[in-house]
């Protein structure tokens, strides 16, 4: 069974397309990535065929744009993403104690997912909050000049 | 009016001074000067992209050092290539690249020729400065990719200088490659990251071709040995009409691969059939030795009789056991024993029976030399103008159109030229699979911005680069043609002075397209009226626009009528005589345009020059020293009608298989049975040949000398690489040796003792230097010229009819609408279509044994839509039978959207499941060619 977007994203998918010329649909591939990604969770080999498809593009014209940005997610991931930012105003404010932290405290590597499906904590490039470094971003929501201490009273309040 | 050349630009290139055209680069400068500027990433047919930077070049004045091969040049730049800070930079570079290069790579341990490693012995790196760290980010080491049947893919060896990816996007544009994740991750990926040999990867090796190092490398075929003792042959491919150059890599008389000539028309460019299907030559099943059928094998029954078991069938192909059947129905012979043993029963036959109980099928993929001496063999010694070959099944139908509106069968521009025209015109043609290499220049055409028309009941590949495609109900084309003319001419496209000056009975066309307005032909084709205007615009706009059709036009019984359409829709709009216009029937055969142009046709001799003509036959009979019977002979399939009513009783078979290729193919088996005498010269024992009464072992294309005649009218040397195995000898020397002793078994007969004119030529080059005097379209056309270029005909004439057509003027002959022979209902409720995939030649002899191309194509398929397999309660892979009024096969069932909901579609290489059991034998009245691409049949899941 092939994949496919349900009504709802079908129809968000095609306002998207239309704001593009019709020989310029390529243009579409991002925001059609971000869709995907919003439906289900991550891009699969799968997804990126059908964006293909959707941009009457050929399949490795998306996978190269789904895989150059670390955003899109090729795997499943966590019910909570936590990025923590590893550029250098946060390292130098010591983001790389947050990341052992985290690394310790959900007993899994960065890039990881625990087995519970719960938390997947990666290391992303800038978050635009330099001067309140370390900063993470837990789903959509950013903490920033963090503690260690902080870190633990933000996993003990989520769900 | 010629494109003006840009102005030169001057400039100094290690302080010698030189002037080019501005548009030039930096490294192309230098290279004109004999300076080296060492490239990895770059190559001189692709587009520069300056990734790997090993060119870099100190130019005075210059911030930084330019990439020279995509830095243009420019005035008075003064630029050095060799100075400590280009050779510092450059050698860090290297010793970089090869810090994660595996060494030596699979490329340079094979044939010591990885770029990179060339590279670095040449600025003596030994031992890199740097060594990888592993990290997360480094992917490094790559599992490698064994899945391709063809190429081997080792990503530690790739330095990602995306060479394959512009040769699949750009060259072959087929876009399957690409640059994934980014920084140190980057790598190459197939479509969205599948194994190469999952993904939608056609096999071309196009990749492979331009991969520098050993990233991407031919699988052995055969087996290496020594790679310095491989000698290179030129030739020229022996598949299709595309005619692509080759070169074989020869080894202790064994070819061990091939590559694409680059000095050939087709710029090195190959197909999977080209490059990676050559070791058929060198088959264990290959005929070494004369067969006589044995007195207890008769009455002749096939030898392989009716194969369904899929396994058996495919293992039949390659096991020794298959040899030892063949022997309890044929014994080996001398050379001597089954020539005199043929000449004699083929001259009984002509004795007792008269020249016309004899006839001769010979083939398009022998050579020009061996098709004339094949056809002067019927004509002279047998006595007969019944030969013919399977161009009546492929293109006979257009020919004959061409011939009565134009007056010669050739196409009138090179498919190359579609880079040139406005609009392309696609039509009933699967480029893709059939032409992959011509299909190519439709694709880039098509992505420099040439409106690409595809027009197909079965969406072909082709489509996906289109402009548009139109899919219309099958046996339509003549409606949806006339209703293309209808609306240029209603809304005046049409070229008033081309139709005044250079064509006749316009009205008569006026009149017909008259009947067929836009909202009549969307009933009768099911295309929408808006498309029909639409595609109408676009050709009838058009300032140059180029038609190209392909069997789904001419095999059917309205074959002729389709041809006719478009060559008037041509005419109408003035589009032929220039450049990127014109008519181009894409032709079948590596040497159906030859075999054609010399005669091997039953109305003509040599040069289209017709048997019913006096002073014609009058100028051969006076070179040939034979009279020649005035009437013309029957064609493939009337062959096969007389010989199952009796009335021919000898054939002579060189390289031909209708037993698989003809239509309806019992009647086909009944015909071959009832012969009294058949001889088959061949390189396997095809079907056709276990009924023979004698065989005689023949040779491949890479076994001979001898020149072909491609789709564009190219002629083209084709050279020996090896030698014939066992006893085997090459199709002209058989043929000359059969007509000396039919000679003198004649004049015998006659008591004219030894007063026959033996045939006598020593070479293939004796047998052109005949031919040309003979046939006109050939002046001076030389074997030393085409030793040294690709010649066209008429000599070195690209584009034809620009002034006046070989008629005088063009004439239109308007064509009404007629269905199909035998049209769907309630007991057949499916129209079948046949035709080839890529993979496999016609009825498979060669390609079905050769390792690769049997790989990734091993089994037969019938092609349905989606919704009618639901319809049917049958799943995609599950076994059908397809049943005609004429047979039934077994097969799977192979779910697709190429087929509208109707229609099916099966390949017919596959003599497991053998579709001309099926089709319909119906015949186009003019061109004699079966309707190959519609019958009704039934299709049910099989019990």
């Amino acid at each position: 069974m092939t994949l496919e977007f349900s009504p709802e994203a079908r129809q968000r998918a095609e306002t998207i397309i239309r704001r593009y010329p019709p020989q310029y649909k390529k243009a579409a591939v991002i925001p059609l990535l971000h869709l995907a990604q919003e439906e289900w969770g991550y891009i699969s080999a799968e997804a990126m065929a059908y964006v293909a498809t959707l941009i009457e593009a050929p399949p490795v014209k998306v996978a190269e744009v789904a895989t150059f940005y670390p955003m899109f997610n090729k795997e499943p991931i966590g019910k909570y993403e936590i990025q923590v930012c590893h550029t250098l105003p946060c390292a130098l404010t010591g983001c790389g104690r947050i990341v052992k932290h985290l690394c310790e405290k959900l007993n899994i590597q960065v890039g990881q997912t625990t087995p519970d499906r719960r938390f997947t904590l990666k290391k992303v490039e800038c978050l635009a909050a330099c001067d309140r470094g370390p900063v993470m971003l837990v789903n959509k929501t950013l903490y920033t000049n963090l503690t260690l201490e902080q870190v633990d009273d933000i996993l003990n309040g989520l769900e | 009016m010629e494109p003006q050349s840009p102005p030169l630009v001057r400039l100094t290139i290690d302080d010698q001074p030189v002037a080019v055209p501005a548009d030039t680069t930096i490294w192309e400068a230098a290279r004109g000067m004999g300076i080296h500027i060492p490239v990895l990433c770059h190559h001189p047919k692709l587009r520069p992209v300056a990734v790997c930077r090993v060119c870099a070049v100190d130019v005075e004045k210059s911030r930084v050092m330019p990439a020279a091969c995509i830095r243009q040049v420019e005035e008075g730049i003064v630029v050095r290539t060799d100075t400590d800070r280009v050779r510092r930079a450059r050698k860090t570079l290297v010793e970089l690249l090869l810090a994660e290069h595996p060494t030596p790579c699979a490329k340079h341990a094979r044939s010591h020729d990885c770029e990179l490693e060339l590279l670095g012995e040449q600025l003596d790196i030994t031992s890199p400065r740097f060594s990888i760290r592993p990290s997360s980010f480094v992917l490094r080491p790559f599992p490698p990719d064994p899945s391709s049947a063809v190429i081997a893919v080792d990503l530690n060896a790739c330095i990602l200088c995306d060479r394959c990816i512009r040769a699949c996007d750009e060259v072959q544009v087929n876009e399957v490659i690409g640059r994934a994740e980014k920084g140190h991750r980057a790598h190459i990926v197939f479509d969205d990251g599948k194994p190469m040999g999952e993904s939608t990867c056609v096999s071309c090796g196009e990749c492979q071709a331009y991969c520098p190092t050993g990233a991407l490398i031919d699988k052995p075929l055969m087996q290496v040995k020594a790679p310095s003792t491989v000698q290179t042959v030129d030739s020229v491919c022996p598949y299709c009409g595309v005619g692509c150059g080759v070169t074989y890599h020869v080894h202790d008389n064994t070819i061990v691969q091939v590559t694409g000539r680059t000095d050939g028309h087709t710029e090195g460019r190959l197909c999977v059939k080209g490059r990676y299907g050559f070791d058929y030559s060198h088959h264990p099943q290959r005929l070494t030795v004369p067969l006589i059928r044995k007195d207890e094998a008769y009455p002749k029954q096939p030898l392989s009789a009716d194969f369904t078991d899929y396994k058996e069938f495919r293992d039949s192909l390659r096991s020794p056991e298959w040899n030892e059947r063949i022997r309890e129905t044929f014994r080996e012979a001398t050379w001597d024993e089954a020539l005199d043993l043929s000449a004699r029963r083929l001259m009984d036959i002509k004795t007792r029976f008269g020249s016309g109980a004899l006839a001769g099928f010979g083939s398009a993929k022998v050579t020009n030399e061996e098709a004339y001496l094949f056809q002067k063999l019927i004509r002279t010694v047998f006595g007969t103008n019944n030969v013919d070959h399977c161009t009546r099944l492929c293109h006979a139908s257009s020919v004959a159109a061409l011939m009565e509106t134009i007056g010669s069968g050739a196409v009138s521009n090179i498919f190359q030229e579609a880079l040139d025209a406005d609009v392309l015109l696609v039509i009933g043609s699967n480029a893709n699979e059939n032409h992959p290499v011509a299909a190519t220049y439709f694709k880039q055409a098509a992505k420099r911005g040439v409106t690409l028309i595809v027009m197909d009941p079965r969406r072909p590949p082709l489509a996906n680069q289109a402009t548009h495609y139109v899919r219309f109900k099958p046996g339509t084309d003549v409606a949806l043609l006339n209703g293309l003319m209808h609306v240029i001419l209603r809304d005046g496209l049409h070229d008033d002075a081309f139709v005044r000056e250079r064509t006749e009975n316009f009205e008569a066309l006026r009149e017909m397209v008259q009947q067929y307005p836009p909202d009549v032909v969307e009933k009768i084709t099911g295309v929408p009226r808006e498309m029909i205007e639409r595609i109408a615009f676009a050709y009838g706009r058009a300032e140059r626009a180029m038609i190209f059709w392909g069997m789904g036009i001419s095999q059917h019984t309205t074959g002729t009528d389709n041809a006719r359409c478009l060559i008037s829709l041509c005419l109408l709009t003035g589009n032929i005589g220039r450049r990127g216009t014109g008519l181009h029937p894409l032709r079948g055969q590596n040497n159906v345009q030859g075999a054609s142009d010399v005669g091997l046709i039953p109305f003509a001799l040599p040069g289209y020059q017709r048997v019913d003509d006096l002073a014609v036959r009058t100028k051969f009979e006076r070179a040939w020293g034979v009279p020649l019977d005035p009437r013309p002979g029957l064609t493939v399939v009337e062959i096969m009608h007389a010989a199952l009513h009796g009335d021919i009783k000898g054939m002579l078979m060189m390289g031909e298989n209708p037993f698989l290729s003809d239509p309806n193919m019992n009647k086909v088996r009944k015909a071959l049975q009832a012969l009294d005498f058949l001889v088959v010269q061949d390189i396997f024992l095809t079907e056709t040949a276990e009924f023979a009464d004698v065989i005689l072992p023949a040779s491949t294309a890479a076994e001979k000398e001898g020149t072909y005649v491609n789709t564009n009218r190219m002629v083209q040397l084709g050279r020996k690489a090896v030698d014939p195995p066992g006893q085997a000898r090459i199709d002209g020397d058989i043929l000359i040796d059969l007509a000396n002793r039919m000679m003198e078994i004649e004049a015998g007969v006659r008591g004219q003792g030894s007063g026959v004119r033996k045939w006598e030529y020593r070479t293939s080059r004796d047998v052109w230097d005949e031919i040309v005097p003979l046939t006109p379209l050939f002046d001076g056309i030389t074997y030393d010229e085409m030793a040294r270029r690709t010649v066209i005909w008429p000599h070195d004439e690209q584009i034809i009819f620009t002034q006046t057509f070989p008629r005088g003027r063009g004439k239109f002959v308007p064509a009404e609408f007629a269905p199909a022979n035998e049209l769907p209902d309630a007991e057949y409720p499916f129209v079948l279509n046949t035709g080839r995939v890529l993979q496999h030649w016609h009825t498979g002899t060669m390609t079905r044994r050769t390792k690769a191309l049997d790989e990734i194509a091993p089994e037969p398929f019938v092609e349905v839509a989606p919704d009618d397999l639901t319809r049917l309660g049958v799943r995609d892979g599950d076994w059908v039978t397809v049943a005609s009024r004429r047979g039934v096969i077994t097969l799977r069932t192979k779910a697709s959207t190429k087929v509208s909901p109707g229609s099916v579609f099966i390949p017919f290489h596959f003599k497991e499941a053998a579709v001309n059991l099926l089709t319909n034998d119906a015949l186009d009245p003019y061109g004699k060619i079966p309707e190959f691409k519609f019958c009704a049949v039934r299709v049910e899941k099989a019990r």
